[in-house]
């Protein structure tokens, strides 16, 4: 592969590192000694068919999990070197955000949605600098810039999904992970919030779920294909789309299955 | 919006654009070389054939990486298919190009057969036509394209008319065979390149219009 | 058109006819009861009614003051008791609603809620008044308190429930506790349907007659502080009604007016609370 449209990563420097991962719902394997690591300042993304485990995968990133009973998990994540299981999880989810499917504002005005993260943890900007900042960063300023008391449920869809991004991005998380953000939202807002994810790599570390391979192939620098519970391929996004190694994931992106 | 894989269709046509104006180069060099019978010339032009020949490669892949990775449609589509195409044109220009320079290092051990007169005019044309090919590739521009198209008839034209007197100084003098042959060959090999061009602005229209105006003659449903 | 196609649509008409007269009773029920309290009451409602003490047995003049007051402070103490246990253990039972003691706390609060009101005045008059030996204000609202427990607290942790868990995941996402998150996201999402529950909650006991029996008692003077008996609206009815007096069985018609009317209008303001939107709309 020469020298293409896409970045390609040489020696990669790695924000986290997933290691032997095992994972349970009570009784049921869902995930099998999934080993990948995550690049600094890149967006890598998960695919693959319906309860292939991605979202799973995903929530175990910054501990999600645990606000379910009976989930378990075995091996190891690290984040810049250090297993995420160990530290304490309010410290490690503000360095690891999250953004879900559907949009969860929460019943606040939009300034006091992005300051929500910023009052519990506290800031090093004052707040009102901090939420400026957060919704320049998720391209909302301009739009709302002279309704910031209003109430977050007034924003279309697009919007609100892009209002979580800056809620999210107010505590300058290292790594910010997308669960199917665009999903829920119509194609135009997609494509904002697709370029709005390429312009965020230089702020933080991206990691994205997406159902839509082609959204995959459109933003990510690398991928990783999912089948069930059991990552068959990992490489860069170019390399997978056109030419990959495993002929389960040359099936799934040529829509012979899933 | 601007979508981010605008940078990489600029990029595109920025290399096929390069690519383009070392084929002009090529031909140009390689024409000036039988005219003024300049073997430097001639052997830059050998020299800087794998420079086009690399290009073609890498288009390629930039090719099927933007068809792999967005969903482009319409023009966009269009635009990245023709450069495919363009590019084959191009390398075929440039393979001309090295031809002509070949048969110029041959051609040079000999006398000249006669003064040139309809050669100078055919080559100049044939650069024209690439010229505005190319042209007509960056602006978009369709008038230019059809004048591309128009200006084929007069170089095949030259090409008959070369064929004619050298055949009538081959009969002639049978020592002069040897260069006059080769002169044909160069003027087979600047027809050809006028095809090329004829291709690429072919490949304009398409952009543009979205109309496919190769081979009037085949019946359209 | 046929005679079993005629009795079908005959029986169809009939019975909608019915179901109209049958809810047309039952508004009407409210209106006789409404108006029957106006026209026996409305006249007795003046100033001194709001402002003077009742008068002494036989005389006529005099009013309610102290049963007004008596109730307000009755009412306002065993909300201060009612509304804090049944809340926090709403919220309790939204938050860890799956263990085996949630369970257990749902089913007794169930059950307490079934419970019949004078059996409460008995519970409150064996633990605080037999001790002291005497009846009290406190003992009357422990009582009232304890019947607003269970209301609050089923109604808490509906309302609670509702709020969907994506947002309690957007908290948690963001670093915040698992109290943190109540408290800041899921307690202001559905503040409407708790306040509204414990509006009705207040407007239910407002009107108990029974538990104060046992406990307030009556007082045909100022009560002071809260360990004296207290006289209270519900229980100055039941008292004047049963009375040879004439005057007093005005009153008793009027206070049974200013009753019904308060419950009437705290009923009416928790409907608009609520009606104005719940806290978080379908996205």
């Amino acid at each position: 592969m020469n020298a293409a449209a896409r970045e390609s990563s040489s020696p990669a420097e790695m924000r986290m590192t997933i290691s032997k991962l095992n994972f349970w719902y009570g009784s049921k394997q869902t995930l099998f000694d999934v080993n990948l690591g995550i690049a600094a300042n890149k967006i890598t993304a998960l695919i693959g068919p319906s309860g292939c485990g991605k979202s799973t995968l995903l929530r175990t990133l910054n501990r999600m999990y645990e606000t379910v009973r009976n989930a378990r998990l075995e091996g190891e994540i690290l984040l810049d070197g250090k297993n995420i299981l160990a530290q304490d999880v309010t410290q490690l989810r503000r360095r690891i955000g999250m953004v879900f499917q559907r949009p969860n504002p929460f019943p606040k005005s939009i300034f006091e949605n992005v300051a929500y993260g910023l009052r519990i943890n506290g800031s090093t900007l004052p707040v009102a600098e901090a939420v400026e900042k957060s919704l320049r960063h998720a391209a909302l300023w301009d739009e709302v810039k002279d309704q910031l008391h209003k109430s977050a449920y007034e924003l279309s869809g697009g919007q609100q999904q892009r209002l979580c991004i800056a809620r999210a991005l107010a505590v300058e998380p290292e790594v910010l992970l997308l669960d199917e953000p665009c999903s829920a939202l119509d194609p135009i807002s997609t494509a904002k919030i697709e370029e709005l994810l390429v312009q965020l790599k230089e702020l933080c570390t991206i990691v994205t779920v997406t159902h839509n391979m082609q959204q995959a192939a459109r933003v990510s620098d690398f991928t990783a294909f999912l089948l069930t519970g059991q990552l068959i391929e990992f490489s860069p996004t170019p390399h997978l789309f056109t030419t990959p190694g495993d002929p389960r994931t040359e099936a799934y992106i040529t829509g012979r299955f899933g | 919006m601007e979508r981010h894989f605008e940078k990489d269709l600029n990029e595109l046509k920025e290399r096929l654009l390069w690519m383009g104006s070392l084929a002009e180069r090529a031909v140009h060099q390689a024409v000036h070389a039988v005219l003024e019978t300049d073997e430097q010339l001639a052997k830059r032009v050998l020299d800087e054939e794998d420079a086009i020949n690399e290009l073609q490669i890498e288009i390629d892949d930039r090719v099927v990486q933007l068809l792999a990775l967005h969903q482009l449609m319409a023009v966009d589509l269009r635009f990245v298919l023709a450069v495919s195409r363009i590019n084959n044109d191009l390398e075929r220009i440039g393979d001309q190009a090295v031809n002509i320079a070949q048969s110029a290092t041959r051609i040079l051990r000999h006398p000249r057969v006669k003064p040139y007169v309809d050669l100078p005019r055919m080559s100049e044309l044939a650069e024209e036509m690439v010229r505005n090919a190319l042209n007509a590739v960056v602006r978009r521009d369709v008038d230019l394209a059809q004048k591309v198209l128009a200006t084929d008839d007069q170089v095949d034209h030259y090409r008959d008319q070369i064929f004619r007197e050298l055949l009538t100084y081959m009969m002639g003098d049978s020592s002069v065979v040897y260069p006059a042959f080769e002169l044909i060959l160069v003027a087979k090999n600047l027809e050809r390149i006028g095809d090329h061009a004829t291709n690429i602005a072919e490949d304009v229209i398409y952009i543009v219009q979205g109309q496919d105006v190769r081979h009037p003659t085949v019946d359209r449903r | 058109m046929s005679g079993r196609l005629r009795w079908r649509k005959f029986v169809s008409g009939f019975m909608l006819a019915m179901t109209g007269v049958c809810a047309l009773v039952t508004v009407s029920v409210l209106f006789f009861v409404l108006g029957d309290l106006v026209v026996h009451g409305g006249t007795s409602i003046n100033w001194n009614f709001f402002t003077k003490l009742p008068a002494p047995v036989g005389e006529t003049g005099g009013g309610m003051a102290n049963a007004i007051v008596g109730s307000a402070k009755l009412l306002a103490l065993a909300s201060l008791i009612g509304v804090p246990i049944g809340f926090l253990g709403g919220v309790y039972l939204a938050e860890f609603s799956g263990s085996t003691v949630a369970f257990v706390v749902r089913y007794a609060a169930d059950l307490l809620n079934g419970v019949p009101s004078i059996v409460i005045g008995i519970f409150a008059y064996a633990l605080l008044v037999l001790p002291f030996k005497h009846f009290s204000t406190i003992a009357g609202s422990f009582a009232l308190g304890l019947m607003m427990i269970p209301i609050t607290l089923r109604s808490t942790e509906q309302f609670l429930n509702g709020v969907p868990r994506a947002l309690r995941e957007g908290s948690m996402a963001l670093g915040a506790s698992k109290w943190k998150t109540i408290q800041a996201v899921v307690i202001p999402a559905a503040y409407r349907g708790i306040l509204t529950a414990i509006l009705l909650a207040f407007a239910r006991v407002a009107g108990e007659t029974a538990p104060l029996l046992f406990t307030a008692l009556g007082n045909r003077y100022w009560s002071h502080g809260w360990n004296e008996p207290t006289a209270s609206l519900p229980v100055v009815i039941y008292t004047y009604a049963l009375s040879p007096y004439e005057d007093w069985h005005r009153q008793a018609w009027a206070a049974g007016l200013v009753l019904l009317g308060l419950i009437l209008i705290i009923n009416i303001v928790a409907r608009a609370i609520l009606s104005r939107g719940i806290s978080v709309p379908r996205a």
